[in-house]
């Protein structure tokens, strides 16, 4: 796992320092759009967590967006 | 955008922890949420799975969720042998029936059957204005696999909340009854076998011998807001796996290097690790006119030599009075595990770990589908979604000899799914 950590590190080490940069961000009266329930990150939750049941079973990858939870024999 | 939508977003927007995006809700409501997927492969698997969620807002600082997950299987699927030009017999998951298949026809297990039962809860508590922390447990239940699991995550809000940090750490613990007894890896099927195929753990009962694994996962993220109409969230998952990792069904077929016609078949073996490595990234942006769009990027690799890349879009047309309509597009591709072979040649030594499961092969897919929907305010939501999946991959390796070479290796897979959703406050 070393290696593939250290090859993904610099890109997750820009994305944090990006992660709280002054010139992004809103004021709080700003987020009328973004207090929709479809932008919300986990925005049809229920697809998500089938597709990702789907993909699974079917491919070599899985997760990233959580943890899936609940495993799966998937012969 | 209505009147009351606008209202209703600025009152949210006012009370709700924003990148979370907890909606004000009614007090002591359940937002319950339930959906019913039928996927269905041309000739292969088909599944039906109703699932069921609901979560509650306690005390305005804590939520409890909850949900339970069905699911049916029936259909075939590939075992990982070879097709012949003459006709094969295998030994079922069992080990107490045979079937035979077809001259020139993919192997495929027709038994296939299985049932699936998965509740998780969530209970997610506010520590103070900015963190949270989220804590998790979840089973699954099938006739030869149970899995627990456990997780804790927290966050913090940053930047008058325009930026969170996740952490969070899951284990799973699997226990695996193979029906039949778990064969031992890379010895000859055995066309007499009742129940006992080997295997070298304790606990042998009818019906199978356990076997374990332990999955860790690991998650980093961080979620930005951009601007008013946009925002992206990138995570790093690390996942280590230790245990049983063998499919007990699959085969791989020993041909001979002249002909391609099978001599053997030896069921499969994997590594007893794996770890895995992920960089998942996610966008949205609304436009004006309230349509969203919604993007997604994740690499993966792992040391079984799976790299893989997938591209998930989706935008969503909102019309008036609540309707909208979602075309989805996702691309996926993979390269093979290192010990993925289409076959075994009888004049080669038999390698530490072999398995013919398409899965693990080089592959790419693509699935398009449309989701049509309507919500109202009031948190009543439906939807029904159509998709289309078509997985691909060489069917004609420059490897295959003799009689192979006029086979499909590997034939494409395509299934169709279906689901409905519906979603209310009660």
């Amino acid at each position: 796992m070393n290696r593939s950590v250290l090859r993904f590190t610099p890109l997750l080490a820009a994305l944090l320092l990006l992660g709280g940069c002054s010139s992004l961000g809103v004021k709080p009266w700003e987020r009328d759009q973004l207090a929709r329930a479809e932008m919300a990150m986990d925005a049809d939750a229920l697809d998500l967590s089938l597709d990702e049941h789907i993909y699974f079973s079917k491919e070599a990858s899985s997760g990233g967006q959580g943890f899936a939870g609940g495993g799966c024999g998937c012969n | 955008m209505s009147e009351f939508r606008k209202i209703s977003g600025l009152l949210s927007a006012a009370s709700a922890s924003l990148l979370g995006a907890h909606n004000a809700q009614a007090e002591s409501a359940w937002d319950v949420e339930t959906a019913v997927l039928m996927y269905s492969e041309t000739d292969r698997v088909s599944v039906v799975e109703p699932v069921i969620s609901a979560k509650k807002d306690l005390n305005d600082t804590d939520i409890l969720s909850m949900k339970l997950t069905l699911n049916a299987l029936t259909g075939a699927s590939a075992n990982g042998a070879v097709p012949s030009s003459q006709p094969q017999t295998f030994t079922s998951p069992s080990g107490k029936d045979t079937y035979t298949v077809d001259p020139n026809e993919t192997p495929k297990d027709p038994s296939f059957r299985d049932a699936r039962a998965s509740y998780g809860i969530t209970w997610d508590q506010a520590l103070d204005r900015f963190d949270r922390l989220k804590l998790g447990a979840n089973v699954s239940v099938e006739q030869d696999f149970l899995s627990l699991s456990g997780n804790a995550g927290w966050s913090t809000e940053t930047h008058q909340r325009n930026t969170r940090y996740d952490i969070g750490a899951n284990l799973e613990l699997d226990a695996i009854s193979p029906s039949g007894g778990a064969p031992e890896p890379l010895t000859v099927m055995d066309l007499n076998a009742s129940n006992d195929n080997g295997g070298d753990d304790d606990d042998e009962e009818e019906g199978g011998e356990h076997k374990s694994r332990t999955v860790l996962d690991l998650l980093l993220g961080v979620t930005q807001i951009i601007d008013r109409s946009s925002l992206f969230q990138v995570n790093l998952s690390l996942s280590a796996a230790d245990g049983y990792m063998t499919d007990p069904y699959k085969f791989v077929s020993v041909v001979d290097p002249v002909s391609g016609d099978p001599v053997r078949i030896l069921y499969e073996s994997r590594p007893s690790t794996r770890s895995k490595t992920s960089i998942f990234g996610k966008y949205k942006k609304a436009f004006a006119n309230e349509d969203v769009l919604t993007a997604s990027l994740r690499w993966m690799t792992d040391d079984w030599g799976v790299d893989s890349q997938t591209l998930d879009l989706s935008y969503r047309l909102v019309f008036d009075g609540g309707h909208y309509l979602q075309p989805h597009l996702r691309l996926y591709r993979q390269t093979a595990a290192d010990f993925y072979r289409y076959f075994l040649r009888s004049d080669e030594p038999l390698p530490r770990h072999a398995s013919a499961d398409y899965r693990l092969g080089e592959l790419s897919t693509r699935t398009v589908g449309i989701k049509y929907g309507k919500s109202d305010p009031f948190g009543n939501d439906w939807s029904v979604r159509l998709e289309y999946y078509l997985q691909s991959g060489d069917g004609s390796p420059t490897e295959a000899v003799g009689q192979l070479r006029s086979q499909d290796l590997f034939p494409d897979v395509e299934a169709w799914i279906v689901q409905v959703n519906y979603a209310f406050r009660w």
